[in-house]
């Protein structure tokens, strides 16, 4: 029909620009007037000093070290490992937890009460308070290991480049899960029970009611809250500086540190700049992800 | 069998449910609860080999330091610390709800292009390092390196885009006949937004604000490179500068650390409901 026009043929009244305007003019002046710069900083040789930030072109120069420079791949790489597994840790333990809380059972308010604490301790306490449970001499953990036998002798856990990585995941896994169990929870509460009803009189046991009712009707919610943490994880940088300061042997350098270094440490604009538009191209790719994830979701 | 209602699958099933809820309860709560041990412990206790577990007498006075209730001449870093945090998340929460409130709205009932909001959530997920040193040369330059102010206008920019989001799917699901009620009696926008949306949105609203004032209150990043002394570091900032420093006292830092986790805590206790809506409301209505 002619008459029926769908919402978004309409034309944009100028009205809602101007209700956008603070918004907008808020981001434009905090995120895309900083974006550009990091841009044109990328293209020169700038350096930090109190005098001023301002270099010459070089060109690609910049992106041609950053190609070369191995210490930047292993930072990538690292980045890499820590948010592929804390994501899916964070994913297989969410959903576990999801299904667990989705139980009928006493009690249920307080279990869940209880895992909504770590996701509310801030980032800096958390990433404190492991650190201090893994001191290589007083800590909790080597306490409680040698104690209970289970470890021969005390370990520095984050001082030993070969387990260092996977205690900053062990301290995100712990604070994040509950966020993946929240979202997780919400959407299993919104499939329907004949589902299960029905598949249980086809013969479906517990494992194909999960694969064949429980995960296609929380996917989609799932899929967002997985690519909404790995853009977070991807972007570490709070826990590894207060648990490890990129360290031992550079064993939990991330991006984010690597190019926090070449900046305030090394003074280099336009070597780190070149990083920052490549650290934001990789997250230009997931964030392109996430927005695919949501629009396949609201055409369904 | 002394519950006969109780079926032996049943029973099976509860102990499994039971034994499953502990082991999750224990994993969440014995660090935080271990946390709240240290800052209570003696230094002595806590640098014993093998490691003393319970406090023989639970000591209080590092709280009674850090709140300024008793003094042993060192500076306090923590109140100024609090008093930073309290203004910068406050303040950036009110700046992006103010700015937030009117672009939701836009985006709900005024046909904004939908594509506003996939740029806005877009600079929300660049990650913090790409706009850093810009932002840092350009607090500079206004001089407003080391300020709370510096940090609020950085802050309104890191939380509109979550709120803007939040706050849209939330109008979204309510009704406009009230509204359209009010346009009738010939209510101009901002009229309507004020007396008609803000009272029946206000749950949400609230949710949106508190998720904000915890993502602020949360951020280190920018404060870390923004802030240099007690005159703006937030109490993240503070707590890294002490965990990093010779500090030979656990109990001091973990006391720091218990007492910045409680606001926060107390928020996610009480508002619960209305947080975990808040969160997943974005994943599951889309």
């Amino acid at each position: 029909m002619a008459l029926s026009m769908t919402r978004d043929e309409r034309k944009t009244p100028l009205e809602a620009w101007v209700l956008m305007a603070p918004a907008l003019a808020i981001l434009a002046v905090i995120t895309f007037y900083p974006l550009l710069r990091t841009l044109y900083f990328s293209f020169t040789d700038a350096q930090i000093s109190a005098a001023g930030t301002s270099g010459n072109f070089v060109g690609f120069d910049n992106y041609a070290y950053a190609a070369s420079d191995a210490g930047f791949h292993a930072a990538l790489i690292r980045t890499i490992v820590f948010t592929v597994s804390s994501v899916a840790l964070e994913t297989v333990m969410g959903v576990a937890v999801a299904l667990l809380l989705n139980q009928e059972f006493k009690g249920r308010a307080i279990a869940r009460t209880a895992i909504i604490l770590p996701w509310a301790v801030p980032n800096i306490v958390n990433a404190m308070m492991w650190r201090l449970i893994m001191n290589p001499e007083y800590g909790a953990l080597n306490a409680a290991l040698t104690q209970t036998g289970i470890l021969g002798a005390y370990r520095s856990w984050l001082g030993d480049p070969s387990t260092a990585l996977a205690m900053v995941i062990f301290a995100d896994v712990w604070k994040n899960f509950p966020l993946v169990a929240f979202v997780a929870l919400a959407a299993l509460q919104t499939v329907p029970s004949e589902l299960y009803e029905a598949a249980r009189i086809d013969g479906a046991g517990p494992w194909s009611r999960f694969r064949f009712v429980t995960l296609p009707g929380i996917v989609a919610p799932l899929l967002v809250a997985i690519v909404l943490r790995s853009i977070e994880a991807f972007r570490v940088f709070d826990i590894i500086y207060v648990m490890t300061r990129g360290g031992p042997i550079d064993s939990t350098k991330t991006v984010s540190f690597y190019v926090y270094q070449t900046y305030f440490s090394y003074l280099d604009a336009g070597t780190g700049a070149a990083y920052a538009v490549i650290v934001a191209l990789l997250s230009a790719v997931m964030i392109s992800g996430y927005i695919l994830v949501i629009r396949r979701q609201e055409a369904k | 069998m002394s519950n006969p209602s109780l079926s032996r699958g049943e029973l099976v099933r509860y102990v499994l449910i039971y034994a499953a809820v502990a082991v999750l309860v224990l994993f969440t709560c014995v660090p935080i609860l271990w946390l709240v041990i240290m800052s209570i412990s003696s230094a002595q206790e806590l640098t014993a080999v093998p490691l003393h577990w319970i406090p023989k007498s639970p000591d209080f006075s590092r709280y009674a330091r850090l709140l300024g209730l008793t003094s042993d001449g060192s500076e306090n870093i923590f109140l100024p610390a609090l008093r930073n945090s309290v203004i910068t998340a406050g303040g950036a929460t009110l700046v992006a709800m103010a700015a937030a409130i009117p672009a939701a709205y836009a985006m709900s009932r005024r046909n904004a292009p939908r594509a506003m909001l996939f740029v806005m959530l877009a600079t929300f997920m660049v990650p913090p390092i790409t706009y850093a040193l810009p932002l840092y040369t350009g607090l500079g330059k206004i001089g407003l390196l080391n300020t709370s102010a510096g940090l609020i206008i950085i802050y309104s920019a890191l939380l509109l885009p979550f709120a803007v989001w939040l706050t849209k799917t939330n109008i979204d699901i309510l009704p406009v006949s009230l509204e359209e009620a009010a346009m009738l009696d010939g209510a101009g926008t901002l009229r309507i937004m004020w007396s008609v949306l803000l009272p029946i949105a206000r749950p949400a609203l609230v949710a949106a604000a508190m998720l904000s004032f915890l993502t602020a209150w949360d951020e280190f990043f920018y404060a870390l490179l923004f802030t240099s002394d007690l005159r703006a570091k937030t109490l993240p900032v503070a707590i890294a500068d002490f965990a990093a420093g010779r500090v030979t006292d656990y109990g001091m830092v973990s006391a720091i650390g218990v007492l910045a986790a409680i606001p926060p805590v107390i928020l996610a206790i009480f508002f619960q409901k209305s947080l975990i809506a808040g969160l997943s409301s974005g994943s599951v209505k889309g």
